[in-house]
């Protein structure tokens, strides 16, 4: 009984502090842009609001918070409301399987450094991801704004075309580790990380990771000059700031998955496994912010030109190499 | 087979297409590294150009007296009729504005009555930021607009130049002639 009240308070503190962790993270890592941004095309960013503008999230979200929710005639008002929920939801949820440290004891209890250490994680993680397509695709559709509704179908037509790219680049990744469990793959990488025994799938990653997130340049879903916001134009207040929440919980997230699947997780020299752990979840929306800057936004035609006709196959080639050298060194 | 004449090889694109996206990135990188060249508006306020089209002032000449003989040729030319005014005759015999009014919440910093004006004292400042909490407190009042110094040509006096004989009798005037006795030029 007692070891049941202890296991379920640890589920729970463990839950509070990585949503705190992650929403916090969130919130600076839109301060990290604006500043990043700035200092890349010569000038300060925000800095107003405290010393180097460090309340300016508070700032943004007290905004956010005190804005008028407009909610349109002729919206489908149920899925007007739900659809950003799903789109913060789904990132949200998939932090479950991450493992953030190797398991550590307290008063005799055993803790592991992961919510959920789901032995289908990598699954998890994919569904969650193909569900944070109907938050997109609804909010378009359902905003009654033929420049929503055409983001939305451009969200859902890149978001699906480009998962089918990230999962086959993680297919070797899995058979490397002979595991879906995060936990699993992170220990397999404990003398050397993926992205140096696999650095074709690492880079098909990135890069229909990059799509996955409709960051620049792939951020044709939002692509403001010629569709105004895209599939978030007729949200206001805090509902857009879920929309927006999400878009950089997924990229700490996806910072999480690059950091487990092909930088070896948490482990490293020197450095507690933690610190080793953030440091490459950081490093992956440093790179997201500075590509922004570097690179000028794609032609929808050349984004699904790169998906379907380049990483599709190459990763497919990429998987048959892989398991070809694995059977010959068998 | 033949026709490669100006197709580039493939290696060729793929080295000319990496060079591009890592030139990209190193020329944002760089940028990082630079002082920002942004202004720090409230802390440093930068000198503005002495016919910035700011704030407009009423100045006076150089004796201290009113330039604005309310001709109403600024209220007349300004396109959005922002000014508005009424002539008097002072006490030492000279037209003056009785109430000149400036509505700031209408005026488009045009400039047409600072070239309007004929005794220079409707001038516009480098002052642009003059932003207020109500609407009614842009209306400018005569108090408000007049100042104590003879703003971009401090040494100019209408009076000396030009008028009826209030300030001077005839002929006192600089550039004037003397004047002509009709009778004297008579056949």
């Amino acid at each position: 009984m007692l070891s049941i009240l202890v296991g379920v308070l640890v589920m729970l503190v463990k839950m509070g502090l990585v949503l705190a962790v992650v929403f916090g993270l969130a919130a600076y890592m839109i301060l990290l842009e604006r500043k990043l941004l700035g200092r890349m095309q010569v000038r300060y960013g925000p800095n107003r609001v405290g010393i180097f503008g460090l309340l300016q999230p508070i700032a943004d979200g007290l905004k956010m918070l005190l804005k008028e929710d407009i909610i349109p005639d002729g919206v489908d008002r149920r899925i007007f409301l739900i659809a950003p929920a799903i789109v913060a939801g789904t990132a949200l949820f998939a932090f479950a399987v991450v493992p953030f440290g190797p398991d550590f004891t307290v008063f005799g209890v055993t803790i592991r450094q992961v919510i959920a250490d789901a032995n289908v994680g990598l699954l998890v993680i994919f569904g969650l991801s193909s569900l944070a397509v109907y938050g997109v695709a609804l909010g378009g559709w359902t905003s009654d704004n033929k420049y929503s509704l055409l983001g939305g179908l451009r969200g859902a037509a890149q978001m699906i075309s480009y998962e089918l790219a990230l999962g086959l680049s993680l297919v070797p990744v899995v058979m490397l580790s002979h595991s879906l469990s995060l936990s699993d793959i992170v220990a397999a990488q404990a003398r050397l990380p993926f992205a140096l025994l696999q650095p074709v799938a690492f880079a098909i990653f990135i890069v229909s990771a990059l799509a996955e997130t409709n960051r620049i340049p792939f951020d044709l879903p939002e692509a403001e000059n010629e569709l105004q916001a895209g599939y978030h134009t007729e949200y206001s207040g805090m509902r857009f700031a879920l929309f927006f929440v999400g878009e950089y919980v997924n990229m700490i997230l996806l910072g999480s998955i690059t950091a487990v699947f092909f930088l070896g997780g948490w482990h490293g020299p020197f450095l507690p496994p933690i610190v080793w752990f953030m440091l490459k979840v950081l490093a992956v929306p440093v790179f997201l912010i500075w590509t922004r800057a570097s690179l000028p936004r794609l032609r929808y035609d050349q984004l699904m030109a790169v998906g379907w006709k380049f990483l599709v196959p190459l990763g497919l080639v990429n998987i048959l190499v892989t398991g070809a050298i694995l059977a010959a060194g068998m | 087979m033949e026709d490669k004449n100006d197709k580039p090889g493939l290696l060729r694109e793929v080295v000319d297409g990496a060079t591009g996206i890592i030139g990209s990135y190193a020329a944002t990188l760089t940028h990082l590294f630079r002082k920002p060249v942004t202004e720090q508006y409230p802390e440093y306020k930068r000198p503005m150009p002495a016919r910035t089209r700011g704030r407009i002032i009423l100045t006076r000449s150089p004796d201290g007296k009113e330039r604005c003989v309310a001709c109403y040729l600024c209220s007349g030319v300004c396109p959005v009729n922002c000014i508005s005014m009424q002539s008097e005759e002072g006490p030492d015999s000279r037209r003056r504005a009785a109430w000149f009014r400036i509505n700031f919440a209408r005026c488009i910093y045009c400039g047409l009555c600072e070239e309007a004006c004929p005794t220079l004292a409707i001038q516009l400042t480098p002052e642009f930021a003059f932003s207020k909490d109500s609407i009614e407190a842009f209306v400018y009042e005569k108090e408000d607009l007049l100042v104590d110094h003879g703003g971009k040509d401090p040494d100019y006096d209408f009076y000396a130049h030009a008028g009826v004989a209030a300030g001077r009798p005839k002929g006192e005037h600089i550039g004037e002639d003397e004047p002509v006795d009709v009778k004297s030029i008579l056949p």
